[in-house]
């Protein structure tokens, strides 16, 4: 009893540690005073600004249009690639997988000197085709390693008894590999999509003038203080992911229980 | 399944955006500009060992170190707590560790400030309580606070997935040959679960050595890091020779982990955070 | 000191709503190769789990030794257990392993050495004690399953299906190894297995079960000769169970004709399940037989030919060594002692 109890103690502080600081966002996003020090009355003032400031509706833009972008372009060629590189034999997969897990492990302020390093070589202007290419790379691997397990959970069969049954490859691909392997597609192109809104270090070296996503403007302005209007624009995102993923959840859960009605 | 062909678009992005980029950042780290062009040397190797910069690694490490073991002391009873879970409560308790990287992380480490300042929340609530303020903003501690704070999931989570993968029959066989609750988890879950731990480790400590985005924020600048000193010499001091040979460095000492790691971790493919 | 050391009294175990196990009694004599036997879900593991201590009994008591030991750990009971699929611990080596249970008890190395070193050569891997385990087959690994267990010298031991994952040759040699250990031993051992072959090969007692109950006790001769209900005649063997009348003691109808048989003590035109095993029915010339019926069909199984027989509205199955071609009229005959008549289960299943 006294075991369970402290379980519960303790679970409930370390989750404390981790949403404290959003409560306090989203506190503060109502607060009426400007300074983050005090508690001004609740107000709605922040969330009417917000829309009618243009650095952080182009930021916003920037960093939807991005994040979307990148994630689907990285979906698709994250796809084609994990079906790739489960037909290679071991020698290309372990080539292969060693070039996807570099930008996986490798510190993200060097993956991103090293764009901008490439970008001023080639002469390619900092901005936002620099920062879509940027994001599209850190994005692709996740989409692989994402992909790659349900491959390997596919029944080797199943292609194969495809092609028994007169389906061209690409047909078979097209009907049977890929359904069964949708879901680690969502999830990769889930991921993707967070990682390039969650995206700081990478974006900051390889954007130019003018084109800024949120992450870069929150940076900018830490350091003079973040005015409120950000708080409001991170709880309004914060809100409608929260939202999405539940839906999401729910939805797969009645499947499964589906699932398991019929079993 | 014979579909090779349709990664090679892969393959030539990640030549172009990944293998290019890092030769590039290693030719910057061994050439100079002479009179003649471009020279090959190693003085920018030689520069690091300098001790202003060692200790700047140093310093790094200590706080990226203390970070990580804080990490895994707090992470590693969370991570059994959500493993011994039932199973319809599991998913979601993940889940609440997942969802705070939904929200920017700049934004969650900013947030810190106004808890930590000397007149924020928590200083508040302690002078109610009539207790002795805390002023840890801009110190060392604040930062080891938001490492922690923004690298506590990376711990979490792979443990928790090693943990939840032990046999339960192993430790029942432990159980049936005479061993006590202490006696099963120091003989069998903890070692069964040391790849988690490592994993957790690597993924943990690896960022925390190279971020320059908490020690900025949190750190107040004072106290300079190695992702701070990179960035110091491609946006202020303009050195890109001597930056790209911090960050060969970096490279090498991530590779060299990752290589522990995967000689510990079994599955190689699932690095276990996602 | 009483016979018995381990028995169960009334024991019940419910996961929420699912019954696993109603009223369960039996008992374990010293030295007796007892097995549980019944098909997937018949709550057999769920009994071994109690005795092992794994799960707790909902109501009904655990003896050992006259004891209850109901609700104690599983680390403070003399009974081990071998995991179905073996549950060796990973991290370890061979020797590792085996020493576990020592190691735990803290008794000294060069002990641990002697007894390690007896146990593999017991189980005839001597040699094996610094190989890792992934390195082992299966059967390798059953075995130092077998000697984990068995070096801390258990008053009991429990197997979980342990011959399951091996395959049918590895499965023989190991029934008869296993039969050699407990004897060399004089240890009780408790055997769960769904496979009736075996049960049949290696107990002195053997426990039917089905649906968390009890189905019937005895030896294996009875209850291959005398099983209790149509549930066992069906699940022990092969065999035909048709619907009939018992119109007095020692005379049933069925198929259309009176049989004289050796049962007794049924209420007047109690309907009844008569049970025939297929080697017990004799084909004869049509003109000879009690019953006569036409051959459906004709398999060929190596030590005799399976043969269904139609005779009014009744499949019979049958094994014999001569052969009668499909579509022949033949006679049946069946002796007094091979018909055996059992009461019809009152209450159905909702199934």
């Amino acid at each position: 009893m006294v075991n369970r109890f402290l379980k519960k103690l303790y679970s409930f502080l370390i989750y404390l540690f981790l949403y404290a600081p959003i409560l306090i966002l989203i506190i503060f996003s109502f607060n009426n005073s400007k300074s983050r020090g005090s508690w001004g009355g609740f107000t709605l003032k922040w969330y009417g600004a917000l829309f009618k400031d243009s650095q952080i509706m182009s930021a916003l833009y920037y960093t939807i249009t991005v994040a979307v972008t990148s994630s689907i372009i990285a979906t698709l060629i994250g796809t084609a690639a994990a079906i790739g590189i489960y037909s290679m034999n071991r020698k290309q997969k372990n080539i292969v997988m060693n070039l996807t897990y570099i930008p996986v492990l490798n510190a993200d302020i060097v993956t991103g000197i090293s764009l901008m390093i490439l970008f001023i070589f080639i002469k390619l202007p900092l901005g936002f085709m620099t920062l879509l290419i940027a994001h599209i790379t850190f994005n692709i691997p996740y989409v692989i390693l994402s992909v790659l397990p349900k491959l390997k959970q596919l029944d080797n069969n199943l292609y194969e008894a495809a092609l028994d049954l007169g389906a061209t490859p690409w047909y078979a691909l097209w009907k049977v590999i890929i359904p069964e392997i949708m879901p680690g597609i969502i999830t990769g192109a889930l991921l993707a999509f967070t990682l390039s809104i969650d995206d700081f270090v990478i974006s900051f070296f390889t954007t130019g003038s003018g084109v800024s996503n949120l992450s870069i403007i929150i940076y900018s302005m830490a350091r003079r203080g973040i005015k409120p209007k950000i708080n409001a624009l991170s709880t309004l995102m914060f809100i409608t992911v929260l939202s999405l993923l539940f839906i999401i959840n729910s939805r797969t859960n009645k499947n499964s229980q589906r699932k398991e009605d019929v079993i | 399944m014979k579909n090779k062909l349709i990664a090679y678009p892969y393959i030539v992005w990640m030549i172009l955006f990944i293998v290019i980029p890092i030769l590039l950042v290693l030719s910057y780290s061994v050439t100079y500009k002479s009179d003649t062009g471009l020279a090959f040397t190693l003085q920018h190797y030689k520069r690091f060992f300098d001790p202003l910069y060692i200790n700047v690694l140093i310093h790094s490490m200590n706080l990226a170190l203390i970070s990580t073991l804080i990490c895994l002391v707090l992470g590693y009873p969370m991570a059994m707590i959500i493993a011994k879970a039932p199973v319809r409560h599991r998913n979601m308790m993940v889940l609440f560790f997942v969802i705070p990287m939904w929200m920017n992380f700049l934004l969650r480490t900013y947030s810190w400030m106004s808890l930590l300042e000397r007149s924020g929340l928590i200083n508040k609530l302690l002078k109610l309580l009539q207790l002795p303020t805390l002023n840890i903003m801009y110190t060392n501690v604040a930062v080891v606070l938001g490492m922690v704070y923004n690298f506590l999931p990376f711990m979490v989570l792979p443990i928790y997935s090693v943990l939840v993968k032990i046999d339960k029959s192993l430790i029942e066989a432990a159980q049936d040959l005479g061993a006590n609750e202490s006696e099963v988890f120091l003989k069998i879950t903890l070692p069964l679960s040391l790849p988690g731990v490592i994993s957790g480790f690597i993924m943990v400590f690896m960022p925390a050595i190279t971020t320059f985005v908490i020690s900025r924020l949190l750190g107040g600048g004072q106290f300079t890091l190695i992702g701070n000193l990179i960035e110091q010499q491609f946006l202020s001091a303009g050195d890109w020779n001597f930056g790209s040979a911090i960050s060969i460095l970096m490279l090498i000492l991530i590779l060299l982990s990752s290589l522990v790691m995967s000689k510990y971790g079994k599955d190689k493919e699932g690095v276990g955070l996602w | 000191m009483t016979l018995n050391i381990i028995e169960l009294k009334n024991v019940c175990k419910y996961f929420g709503e699912h019954k696993a196990l109603i009223d369960m009694n039996f008992y374990v004599r010293r030295n007796e190769f007892v097995t549980l036997l019944g098909p997937s879900g018949c709550g057999k593991t769920t009994t071994l789990r109690l005795i092992g201590g794994f799960e707790h009994p909902t109501s009904g008591e655990i003896l050992f030794e006259d004891t209850n030991i109901a609700d104690l750990p599983p680390y403070k009971r003399k009974v081990n257990t071998v995991f179905q699929k073996y549950a060796l611990f990973p991290h370890m080596d061979v020797y590792d392993n085996i020493a576990f249970g020592l190691k735990v008890k803290k008794m000294n190395k060069s002990l641990i050495d002697k007894k390690v070193k007896e146990m593999l050569s017991l189980v005839n891997l001597k040699g094996f004690e610094k190989r890792s385990i992934d390195s082992l087959s299966g059967g390798q690994q059953q075995r130092i399953a077998i000697a984990r267990a068995l070096i801390n010298e258990p008053d009991v031991l429990l197997l979980d299906e342990p011959l399951g994952a091996l395959d049918l040759k590895l499965r023989k040699g190991m029934q008869i190894e296993l039969k050699r250990i407990q004897q060399r031993l004089g240890i009780t051992f408790i055997f769960v297995t769904h496979d009736q072959e075996e049960a049949l090969t290696m107990s002195d007692k053997i426990i039917v079960m089905k649906d968390g109950r009890l189905q019937q006790i005895g030896t294996p001769e009875d209850i291959y000769n005398e099983p209790e209900n149509a549930f066992v005649a069906d699940f022990i063997g092969e065999s035909t169970i048709v619907d009939g009348i018992m119109h007095e003691d020692f005379l049933v109808e069925f198929a259309g004709c009176k049989f004289r048989c050796v049962d007794k003590g049924f209420g007047k035109k109690e309907n009844v399940d008569v049970v025939i095993r297929p080697e017990d029915i004799k084909v004869v010339g049509s003109d000879e037989g009690m019953l006569v019926g036409m051959v459906q069909s004709v398999i060929f199984k190596g030590v005799h030919y399976e043969m269904i027989v139609k005779s009014g509205n009744h499949l019979f199955k049958i094994h014999s060594t001569k052969m009668a071609p499909v579509g022949k009229q033949v006679g049946l005959i069946i002796e007094p002692n091979d018909i055996h008549i059992m009461k019809k289960e009152r209450v159905k299943d909702e199934e």
